[in-house]
């Protein structure tokens, strides 16, 4: 039987996927940051998940204006790193894992969640940078990803409940595949930052450290963040931490945390990171 | 049958998020209206449509169903005015990178400091919330 045995939530800055790939990680700008990660580096090595569910974004890469889904899961055999503007990412090509994908798909719309699939496409910073912030530079990714992928950039984005229930049917949905693997899931992007208007470069550590506080609690009270609340106190992109949601949900009630990294800033963004596993 | 109620009210919603200092909330309404502004931006994607782009920016423009106002503010890089306009800064981005400009230094075009001014405000803990949060509150 499958079994998620951890969450993760993590930024997904494209800073952070240059800093890995010019080999700048150490310097005085990059260092606390990466500093942060190293527990949760040495971590991924012992856990050695077989999949990650890896719940993003697409920054305008793979989906352009015209088809906007809510919830999107990649059922493809695998996925290249997508042009962002300067040339594809120099990360290994991430493999998929079409029959959990396909299994979760399924199950996902018998439960009520009317799931978009994609069968091809590249994958933007959203999901190489926490691939590279976990793994490091290796020539083959340890792990096979599942895509999913969130509408956080065009408004009405799905609400913090929606997603932290979306996140309870992917645990029974991954419960329910009758192969051993151990999945982790991951919740990405984040946490406070604003990169359009007059009010960007907006950072709120106290919001985002009550955040992290809430999601290692055993209420679900982080669910009921409204909206207006991520864009008034964390920026107009701070809304990406619904994301985060996904995976606290498909946790089950009680967690306990396992490594915590909050730093300021990196390029117009807050990095937080948090690791937890279900206590339940 | 039980009659089903939207758990929030669309018109309370969206007059919220019109109540955020500095900043425009990337509606369904800024979808419609940029369409073309963003579809153009996300064809810079292609190395052959930057090189066309650069050859001649006005008659690549013309190609698209783009008001000339927005084609005006895309000339002048005028980001402020291109979000009124239902532009995004994902797909605006395309252009920050054709330019050659880094994400953060284009970002700061939007506000009313200089890019090193920018950068420091950023290391120093970035812009602070209080009173940022909202224009009827001022809070």
């Amino acid at each position: 039987m499958a079994k998620i045995t951890a969450g993760v939530g993590s930024s997904h800055v494209p800073l952070l996927g240059v800093a890995v790939d010019q080999g700048k990680w150490q310097d005085d700008y990059f260092g606390p940051i990466f500093k942060g990660y190293e527990w949760t580096r040495e971590w991924e090595k012992e856990e050695k998940p077989d999949v990650v569910i890896l719940v993003y974004n697409d920054h305008a890469s793979a989906f352009d204006a015209n088809i906007i889904p809510t919830f999107a899961i990649g059922c493809g055999e695998h996925y290249k790193s997508a042009d962002e503007g300067w040339g594809p990412r120099p990360v290994p090509d991430v493999e998929g894992h079409a029959d959990l994908a396909w299994h979760i798909a399924q199950s996902l719309i018998l439960d009520d969640f009317d799931m978009t699939i994609i069968n091809e496409m590249d994958v933007d910073h959203g999901l190489t940078v926490p691939l590279s912030m976990m793994f490091g530079q290796p020539e083959k990714w340890p792990v096979k990803v599942v895509p999913l992928a969130v509408n956080v950039v065009t408004y009405p984005v799905p609400s913090g409940n929606r997603c932290w229930a979306l996140g309870e049917a992917i645990a029974r949905a991954v419960e329910s595949f009758p192969e051993d693997l151990n999945v982790q899931i991951w919740g990405t992007g984040g946490m406070s930052h604003q990169l359009q208007g007059p009010r960007a470069g907006l950072l709120n550590r106290e919001w985002d450290n009550k955040f992290l506080d809430l999601l290692e609690s055993d209420n679900d009270d982080v669910r009921h963040i409204q909206h207006i609340e991520y864009l008034r106190e964390t920026g107009s992109e701070g809304i990406e931490m619904v994301m985060w949601l996904i995976m606290r949900g498909a946790l089950g009630k009680t967690v306990k945390r396992l490594n915590r990294h909050y730093h300021i800033p990196c390029s117009n963004t807050a990095i937080g990171h948090i690791v937890l596993e279900p206590a339940d | 049958m039980t009659e089903a109620t939207p758990k929030q009210n669309i018109h309370e919603y969206l007059a919220e998020l019109d109540d955020i200092p500095g900043t425009r909330v990337y509606t369904a309404a800024r979808a419609r209206k940029g369409y073309w502004i963003n579809q153009f931006a996300m064809s810079l994607m292609k190395a052959e449509n930057r090189e066309r782009f650069k050859a001649d920016e006005r008659a690549y423009l013309d190609e698209w169903k783009i008001s000339e106002d927005a084609k005006q503010a895309l000339l002048a890089r005028d980001y402020n005015t291109l979000l009124d306009l239902g532009g995004n800064v994902y797909f605006l981005s395309k252009l920050f990178s054709s330019d050659g400009l880094p994400f953060a230094e284009a970002v700061s075009t939007m506000t009313d400091m200089t890019w090193p001014e920018y950068r420091q405000m950023m290391l120093d803990g970035g812009r602070s919330p209080i009173g940022n949060r909202s224009i009827k509150g001022g809070y």
